[in-house]
């Protein structure tokens, strides 16, 4: 089969991993419907009127709807790359991987794996509620591909990297949700294949054992094994993956360095998903609420210490006077900083018309995790709302902390941090202090990104 | 080679389960190097294009050979968990059954039983009718019940219809141990014939994992057969000769009756086991292992045909 492609390759290059050549997932929209109907409605149908039964049958296959979850997806992945590959739900990340995984079939194409590969599409598979945890380390094992013997092998490294050995002997199903996770994960983490497929398995779990799958499967993908990896952590793609791969409506859609696709990514996803709503009482329209940074780029991408604009756009049909205007910006646990006009007292004297409102907020004293942006406005009353408090943009702030002075050996941990530092001052015993600030580095100050 | 284990930080309670009596053994064999584990099992290239059959099946079937115990090991663990007399219901259901086909058909049937005691007829029917209808039922439910697995991960599905009928096989042994107490209770020695009946055990299991394979394909995309299948399986117990014995159908209906496999199959039993006054009857068997091998064939055929879009439609 691969004697045609054979010659060209120097006995230096290996072969790649993983190539896939126009790979097309096409699933029927009413084949559904095909279910529903059961077979009573296909046995009825043909008994009643067969001729009639078959022409109808042809037929609906025609008006089915064809939906292509994947389409012309033609990759080349090297032995030893580490490939996150990204995109928004429905982008076909997962119908790739399941196409890859041998779970199901493409529809056209082709692709050809070389070595040894596991696919982790969800942790515990196979578990068994009932089961205690030593009889689904086999179990999970032996359904991840592993054999008996490779199995009785590892075990012991397997209890131990799952932390749960006090309760080997107890049904998983009486397991806190966190040492379930730990112990399919442990099971997981041992496999050793030559390739890895990994769908977004990270997503479960506190952030000390998020910490440690990353760490794993950073050095699974340090020791050269080849890793294809979907998440929608950009974090997590930015410190494993050297490259990206951007899935968009089935399609393969940019693929190059981690960094760059990443944060293309993210001001794609700024742009288009802005928020819009109107109320007609008031013939008030939000056209769009966006973020922009101190060059007056639209981004959803910030650096700690940058200054964030959220510029609101709107067309005013009646004249309102005096809204009263309020933006939050919230993380992971809760509200950071506000703009309240409630509360600084100052107004626009009315929105008639198109146009814009803006609001800078000063270098943006934030650790390195996403948030987002929510709005209220209330008429000059106070007591309507004219638009109710919601959310109107997302942002992440990315960064290196080592950049701005930070020397902890954790830094990755800011991501689970309390977000928000302002400047501070440590006073040692000794009479030594130490001042902290997420201020813009220098250096980026005067080459602002390159 | 092997080395005591000196200390471990938290000790791993020693199982009473035989798998992994070997691994507080096996713990002083260190992890060896990560890329010899693999050396030798690597199958090398795997090239899966759109519209053509998978040539590696086969040798993945093998690959995963292990699976099919493993999948048996966790339903047969799974089966009597919180249950009060556990692993005796494998000799409770087939007792009960027992005396109540030999109460109706027996006694109040009246059936001849050819000078053999009643019970001993009933349970010679019983051991591969019921290995039959418990392989159906629970195969023809495998693919559904483990549609997480099969959304998941790659293996042959094969496996999971195989290990289905694997499980029932395990409670058949059972019941066979209970049918060797039952003859030495009635101080019945098998005739000769008894060195055929490994055949008639393969051909009741032919017949089980051909049925299996097509209620489990039919079942992924059709869940019509969860209803039907418990009808063919009370349905059957009546039309198969379980409750009494095949000479009572006129002679003219014997070659149609046949058509049905498990006749051929629990006559064969009763021969190797009872032995038989007035010979047995030979088309039937031979109709029998027909049907078993046209099963089992079409079985994987269809099975082959559909497995590979089960991900989709479960």
């Amino acid at each position: 089969m691969s004697d045609a492609e054979a010659p060209s390759t120097t006995p230096a290059m290996p072969d790649p991993a993983i190539t896939i050549e126009n790979l097309g997932k096409r699933y029927t929209i009413g084949h559904q419907r095909a279910n529903v109907d059961g077979l009573r409605h296909a046995i009825e149908g043909a008994i009643r009127n067969p001729l009639a039964w078959l022409r109808s049958s042809r037929q609906k296959k025609l008006q089915h709807v064809d939906f292509w979850a994947l389409k012309d997806v033609s990759l080349q992945i090297q032995q030893g790359e580490v490939v996150g590959i990204i995109g928004r739900n429905g982008a076909g990340k997962s119908t790739l991987l399941k196409i890859l995984s041998r779970i199901t079939i493409p529809t056209e194409g082709r692709f050809r794996i070389n070595g040894r590969t596991a696919s982790l599409l969800e942790v515990g598979t196979g578990f068994h509620q009932e089961l205690t945890g030593r009889e689904n380390i086999f179990l999970n094992g032996a359904i991840l591909g592993m054999t008996r013997a490779e199995i009785i092998r590892k075990f012991d490294e397997i209890v131990e990297f799952s932390g749960v050995e006090e309760f080997l002997d107890t049904p998983v199903k009486r397991y806190s949700s966190g040492m379930y996770v730990r112990l399919a994960f442990a099971v997981a983490a041992h496999l050793e294949p030559e390739i890895l497929i990994v769908d977004e398995v990270l997503a479960v779990g506190d952030a000390a054992f998020q910490k440690k799958c990353l760490g794993k499967m950073g050095s699974f993908a340090q020791s050269g094994r080849t890793v294809l990896f979907v998440s929608h952590n950009m974090e997590a793609i930015r410190t494993l993956c050297q490259r990206c791969v951007w899935m968009k409506d089935g399609r393969l859609h940019k693929d190059g360095k981690a960094d760059e696709i990443v944060e293309a990514y993210f001001n794609s996803i700024s742009s288009e998903q802005s928020f819009s709503c109107s109320n007609p009482d008031y013939g008030l329209t939000i056209q769009k609420v966006v973020l922009r940074n101190d060059r007056g780029e639209e981004s959803g991408q910030f650096r700690p210490g940058e200054d964030l604009i959220v510029e609101i756009s709107y067309d005013a049909h009646k004249c309102i006077e005096k809204p009263i205007i309020a933006l939050g910006v919230l993380g992971v646990n809760g509200s950071c900083f506000t703009s309240n006009m409630l509360l600084d007292g100052h107004r626009p004297d009315f929105l008639n018309g198109v146009g814009k409102i803006t609001c800078t907020f000063r270098s943006i004293p934030l650790l390195p995790q996403n948030y987002t942006v929510k709005m209220i406005i209330r008429s000059a009353n106070v007591k309507d709302l004219i638009v109710n408090y919601q959310e109107v943009a997302g942002f992440s702030v990315v960064g290196d902390l080592a950049e701005y002075g930070y020397k902890g050996e954790f830094l990755t941990f800011a991501r689970h941090s309390t977000p928000v530092v302002v400047p501070y001052e440590w006073r040692f015993p000794d009479g030594t202090t130490a001042a902290v600030a997420l201020n813009r580095p220098t250096a980026l100050v005067a080459d602002p990104r390159t | 080679m092997l080395v005591e284990v000196k200390m471990h930080r938290t000790p791993i309670k020693t199982s009473p389960s035989p798998d992994l009596s070997l691994v507080t053994k096996n713990l002083a064999t260190k992890p060896m190097a990560l890329s010899d584990s693999f050396g030798t099992s690597s199958p090398g290239q795997l090239l899966i294009e759109a519209g053509s059959t998978e040539r590696q099946y086969w040798r993945d079937l093998w690959r995963y050979r292990e699976l099919f115990y493993f999948l048996a090991w966790r339903d047969l663990l799974v089966r009597y968990k919180q249950t009060v007399v556990g692993v005796s219901w494998s000799f409770i259901r087939p007792l009960l059954t027992m005396i109540v086909l030999t109460v109706v058909f027996g006694k109040l049937g009246k059936m001849p039983s050819g000078g053999v005691p009643y019970p001993l007829l009933v349970f010679c029917g019983m051991l591969p009718w019921q290995f039959f209808s418990t392989a159906v039922t629970e195969s023809g439910n495998s693919l559904v019940s483990n549609s997480n697995l099969i959304s998941k991960v790659y293996f042959p599905r094969l496996v999971i219809i195989g290990s289905s009928v694997i499980t029932s096989f395990v409670d058949f042994l059972i019941s066979a141990a209970f049918l060797v107490v039952l003859m030495v209770w009635y101080h019945y020695a098998p005739p000769v014939a008894v060195l055929f009946l490994p055949l008639f055990v393969m051909l009741v299991f032919g017949a089980s994992l051909g049925v299996g394979l097509w209620i489990a394909a039919l079942m992924v995309e059709y869940r019509d057969f969860r209803f039907i299948v418990p009808f063919i399986v009370q349905f059957g117990l009546y039309i198969s000769p379980v409750g009494f014995q095949s000479g009572v159908v006129p002679e003219r209906f014997r070659l149609l009756y046949a058509l049905n496999p498990m006749v051929g199959i629990i006559d064969g039993f009763r021969w190797c086991l009872l032995g038989a006054r007035n010979g047995i009857y030979r088309p039937g068997i031979l109709i029998a292992v027909i049907d078993v091998i046209v099963l089992v064939a079409s079985g994987i055929w269809y099975f082959r045909k559909t497995e590979q879009t089960f991900a989709d439609v479960i």
